[in-house]
């Protein structure tokens, strides 16, 4: 029981990693319909720029905060000057310039910061508490921060002009700019906001995994999981299907440890964890194309 | 009459293909203008083109300055509210985000208060629906939603496309009535595109015929009314 206990919360822990990428995903792709590839690398280069920060003898969240605001102008710049002009481009070409950016981020932080791996800090004390013996400090500091900036995003979005004009303008782009909305200027915008929440990810998830070139790879593929399984369509959907996503990892390493204790048979195990995350992706994705909480996009024809 | 809008050789491509040749015409300040044509003359064309929301070539002025060639955005806050065909409403947001977009780069301050109750004040039917999603109206509640959406944007100019598309009759009087009230009262040009005819050269002062992408007929809508050819033509007797 208490394993089983240890087992969910780190798996909400990994969630609230996946749930973040999941979140900058949805940024882009409720409002362009594309699916960036290049996120995970553009978070790994934000940590490394608050890694840089850091070393300056600067705290964590000052060098987190900066971190965000210079990735957030590079993710709106990577929007006006590299995809603008692809705007009526076939996905294909979107496709390879992700690809592109991939592959530009990671040799650039490798360059710049070689390929060592760097220990990386965490902003929470390490006190123990009740039930510190389930879930460590930087473990629920993890979950704390996603649902922060969760709620802050709903209230940007529900709340503000600007976020009702971002929401209309990914819904009907056509009648935003009869309503007089700059709707270039809100993908450029979405971008700004997917790099910002990257590089809170990273950020996050670097003193766990420490800080190299590769340390999203395997991160992002769990994000688009989560993203894919929550719906992808609503950045509510995509961070439950983050948590989801973590959790659902952890348990089935666990139900098959159980099972080979009791048994003496193995048939899965923390190897497989991935595969069976991946299994159940594609099974909810068959039953429920939209995801878990996405809605089925109608059209009248 | 000082002219709101003037429209000099105007032409307009879909891809390759030509559907405005070279269209002039001009929109004096204060009244309704109505341009007739049969299917594929090109009305709703022109009022894309006006917006810039089609490739063009030309010239539009509008209040006295060049418009052609400025985002649709731009064109839209200087003061040229658009209701498109189809109604073009935000399906999954409330009435009142629908009419809250309009207004975004005001913020939500007293003044935006202000215009969204003398909005409502024209469609209390509206007022009643706030928080309802616009997807759940009725036809007729979503032509309303549109021109309200619009009457946001503050303009002087309102290019209307077919608002009378699909609606029962009885609903379409009730909004013609509302459109020439706005447009006493708020002070709003319209520029009138309508598949009814009849309808619209009753409402309109002016009146346009276009015909395959050009213009071949104008004056006050009295005047087109009565002449043969649009009767037989638009009218149908």
């Amino acid at each position: 029981m208490e394993q089983l206990i240890q087992q969910v919360a780190a798996g909400l822990a990994n969630g609230a990693i996946y749930a973040l990428v999941a979140l900058a995903l949805v940024m882009i792709y409720s409002a362009t319909d594309h699916l960036n590839f290049a996120q995970g690398e553009m978070a790994m280069f934000s940590t490394y720029i608050a890694w840089a920060f850091i070393q300056t003898g600067m705290g964590f969240w000052p060098a987190l905060l900066l971190a965000v605001l210079v990735s957030f102008a590079a993710g709106m710049l990577i929007e006006r000057i590299i995809l603008r002009p692809l705007h009526s481009a076939p996905v294909l070409s979107i496709v390879v310039v992700f690809i592109g950016l991939l592959a530009i981020f990671h040799s650039m932080a490798g360059a710049i910061w070689t390929h060592t791996i760097k220990p990386f800090p965490s902003p929470f004390p390490d006190v123990s508490f009740a039930g510190s013996g389930y879930i460590g400090p930087h473990q629920i500091g993890m979950i704390l921060v996603t649902l922060i900036l969760l709620a802050a995003l709903f209230v940007f979005f529900r709340f503000t002009p600007l976020g009702l004009a971002m929401r209309a303008a990914a819904q009907n782009p056509v009648s935003a700019r009869l309503a007089g909305v700059p709707v270039d200027w809100m993908l450029a915008l979405g971008w700004g906001l997917a790099a910002g929440i990257g590089a809170v990810a990273g950020c996050m998830v670097a003193p766990v995994v420490y800080l190299e070139p590769n340390m999203m790879a395997g991160i992002l593929l769990y994000g688009f999981a989560g993203a894919l399984v929550g719906g992808i369509g609503s950045p509510g959907g995509a961070a439950a299907g983050g948590f989801l996503v973590g959790v659902l990892e952890n348990l089935v390493a666990y139900l098959g440890n159980a099972f080979e204790r009791a048994t003496g048979v193995y048939v899965i195990g923390n190897g497989e964890k991935l595969t069976v995350a991946l299994i159940i992706l594609i099974t909810v994705l068959t039953a429920r194309p939209s995801g878990l909480f996405g809605r089925v996009s109608v059209k009248r024809v | 009459m000082p002219q709101l809008l003037e429209v000099r050789n105007l032409a307009a491509y879909y891809g390759q293909s030509q559907a405005l040749h070279g269209v002039s015409f001009a929109i004096g300040l204060g009244g309704i203008t109505t341009l007739l044509g049969a299917n594929g003359a090109g009305k709703t064309t022109i009022l894309r083109a006006i917006c810039n929301m089609v490739r063009t070539s030309g010239e539009v002025w509008f209040d006295g300055r060049p418009i052609s060639g400025l985002a649709t955005e731009r064109i839209v806050r200087l003061g040229v509210a658009h209701v498109p065909e189809g109604r073009g409403t935000f399906s999954s947001l409330s009435v009142d985000e629908n009419l809250r977009i309009a207004a975004f780069t005001r913020g939500a301050g007293r003044e935006v208060q202000r215009d969204r109750e003398m909005v409502l004040s024209y469609f209390p039917r509206l007022a009643e629906r706030i928080k309802q999603q616009a997807g759940t109206l009725s036809g007729g509640e979503q032509q309303m939603l549109a021109i309200s959406r619009a009457l946001m944007l503050r303009p002087r100019l309102m290019l209307l496309d077919e608002p009378s598309f699909g609606l029962a009759p009885l609903v379409v009087q009730e909004i013609f009535r509302i459109m020439r009230r706005i447009n006493e009262e708020a002070n709003v040009s319209m520029l009138l595109v309508e598949q009814n005819a009849a309808l619209a050269l009753d409402l309109a002062d002016q009146a346009y015929v276009l015909e395959t992408g050009r213009i071949v007929m104008s004056g006050d809508a009295a005047t087109v009314k009565g002449d043969e050819q649009v009767r037989k033509s638009y009218l149908g007797y």
